[in-house]
């Protein structure tokens, strides 16, 4: 399995490929957000609603051997492509490793002008709540 | 001025941008217009050389700031045709004025048990400030509904109007869907009951010609920057003997006539309801906002953006999974829509990619989103430097945008 690093660095070459056209790139985030698992329709609820985002992401996460898995669902495709992006370099990884990494790749490919204020806000958002559920894991697994 | 598009463009710097590297389209009329070099002129032009607190001033300066001042009050009379422009107030905005109304009027002649008339398509400024006034006093809002195609139901507006209704407050024409409301025959309606009548002019006054004394109502509240004027700036009309019933709104200074700490007397309208130091500078400039808009004649705007709407409805109609919301006969240049599959604020991102601004979401007006079974929409709104191949472009965009879901 490639490192944070490196899965960073892949998406951050994708997204110089598209180049400047700014259409291009929504379309290419909205297709991404194809990409995520199945997001079961009853975890679809209140207490899984990230708060920060205008729109609805709802995110879960379990913990396996010592690994985070995130699954997380959203009502408009730009948020799903979004959040599959984080997912794509979070997931599958030890609390330590989500919780230190720093997610440079979000800077380096311009998403906040990509993307505009409100969702680079959600986005933090989202960043946030996969860390804390990386904390609340590391604090069960050394409990 | 004769109206000829390419001239009046001219007259709008911030049209003249690239945004993301598109030239721009502006869109999101219905939120604010641009403002006019005139406009923005009067405005430096009152700091460079004018300024200075107005009424009261004993030196040239203040003299003519307070001419100015007064020469927008008799303009926005004469733009609504009002019979005297001492029932013309100057507010921060329609929310405001709709607020003061409710805070004034309302707590005087609105008390429990009486009844307060608005419609499903209220934004939220014509809905918040009367559940406060409610819930103070416990009078009852009653709403009146709306039709699939985004038209009022009259018949049950009709039947909602009885002895307890004391106020109607309904919108001239809706921000959301362009709608615009039969107001002369619900103000007709409404004053055979015995209630008075407040009409929210903020989408309307710019598109359509207003007339306070043949449309009798009691009350108006439109804002400045929805008339290519500046921010922060509204207005209440008022019936002379209304206005003068009422208590003020704000105390402070310009509103009183003698303060002692035994009692205070009260100013006359208009300067009763105008506590502190208003908005001189907007106030001032928005005269050349009025005087650009009488320059084209709101016949020829009317024809223009009726031109525009039409337009962006024949090359929206036939694009798969278009839906338009709210279809109804009468309508101001808005065209509200959504794209099956799609969620609005995908697609007004994906329309900021071609430099199209529009607005998108519930528009502050939740209840009308939820009559119709949706979170929101994607609204475009034309004004009067907008043009055919704006419209044109922006349907491309509509139509390149629907088939990602839509094939």
């Amino acid at each position: 399995m490639s490192s944070i690093n490196e899965i960073q660095d892949e998406i951050v070459s994708e997204f110089e490929i598209l180049g400047d056209d700014r259409e291009s790139t929504i379309f290419y985030i909205m297709e991404l957000g194809g990409n995520l698992e199945d997001f079961p329709v009853e975890e679809q609820k209140e207490d899984n609603i990230i708060k920060g985002c205008q729109s609805k992401v709802w995110l879960i996460a379990d913990e396996n051997d010592g690994k985070v898995h995130f699954k997380a669902d959203s009502n408009t495709d730009i948020t799903k492509g979004l959040i599959s992006l984080l997912i794509r370099v979070l997931n599958d990884r030890t609390p330590e490793e989500i919780i230190h990494a720093d997610l440079n790749f979000i800077n380096r490919i311009g998403m906040g002008s990509i993307i505009g204020s409100q969702r680079s806000n959600g986005l933090a958002s989202m960043i946030k709540q996969m860390k804390l559920y990386a904390i609340a894991f590391q604090t069960k697994l050394n409990a | 001025m004769n109206f000829d598009v390419n001239q009046i463009r001219g007259l709008f710097p911030v049209l003249h941008q690239e945004v993301h590297g598109k030239p721009l389209i502006y869109f999101d009329n219905a939120a604010t217009t641009q403002k006019p070099k005139q406009v923005l002129e009067a405005l430096t032009s009152y700091y460079e050389k004018d300024n200075s607190n107005i009424h009261r001033g004993a030196h040239a300066l203040a003299d003519r700031a307070t001419q100015y001042f007064e020469n927008t009050r008799e303009s926005v009379r004469r733009f609504i045709n009002a019979k005297e422009s001492a029932e013309i107030i100057f507010t921060k905005g329609t929310t405001e004025s709709i607020n003061l109304v409710a805070q004034t009027f309302g707590r005087k002649f609105i008390g429990k048990g009486d009844e307060i008339i608005i419609s499903t398509m209220e934004h939220h400024s014509n809905i918040v400030p009367w559940q406060m006034l409610c819930e103070a006093t416990g009078a009852v809002l009653k709403i009146i509904p709306v039709h699939e195609n985004g038209e009022l139901d009259f018949q049950e507006f009709e039947k909602l109007l009885t002895s307890k209704t004391k106020l109607l407050s309904v919108v001239h024409a809706s921000n959301a869907l362009g709608t615009i409301n039969p107001v002369k025959k619900m103000i007709d309606a409404a004053h055979a009951v015995g209630a008075k009548v407040l009409l929210d002019g903020a989408q309307s006054t710019s598109h359509l010609e207003i007339d306070v004394v043949e449309l009798d109502c009691d009350f108006m509240v439109f804002s400045a920057h929805k008339l290519y004027g500046p921010t922060g700036l509204g207005v209440l009309y008022g019936k002379r003997e209304i206005l003068e019933a009422m208590p003020p709104f704000l105390g402070g200074g310009e509103m009183i006539k003698e303060v002692t700490f035994e009692k205070t007397t009260y100013n006359d309208i208009p300067f009763k309801f105008e506590a502190g130091t208003p908005n001189i500078a907007d106030v001032i400039a928005f005269d050349a906002a009025i005087e650009f808009i009488d320059s084209l004649g709101k016949k020829a705007i009317k024809e223009h953006e009726d031109e525009l709407l039409s337009y962006a409805n024949e090359l929206t109609a036939d694009i798969k999974g278009f839906q338009p919301i709210g279809t109804a006969k009468q309508k101001v240049s808005v065209l509200s829509f959504n794209i099956n599959g799609m969620h609005p604020f995908d697609v007004g991102q994906m329309l900021d990619a071609r430099g199209i601004a529009v607005r998108t979401g519930h528009h502050c007006t939740q209840p009308l989103m939820k009559r119709f079974g949706i979170e929101g929409t994607v609204r475009a709104s034309f004004a009067v430097y907008n043009t055919k191949s704006e419209i044109e472009q922006m349907a491309e965009g509509i139509a390149r945008i629907a088939k990602i879901k839509n094939k």
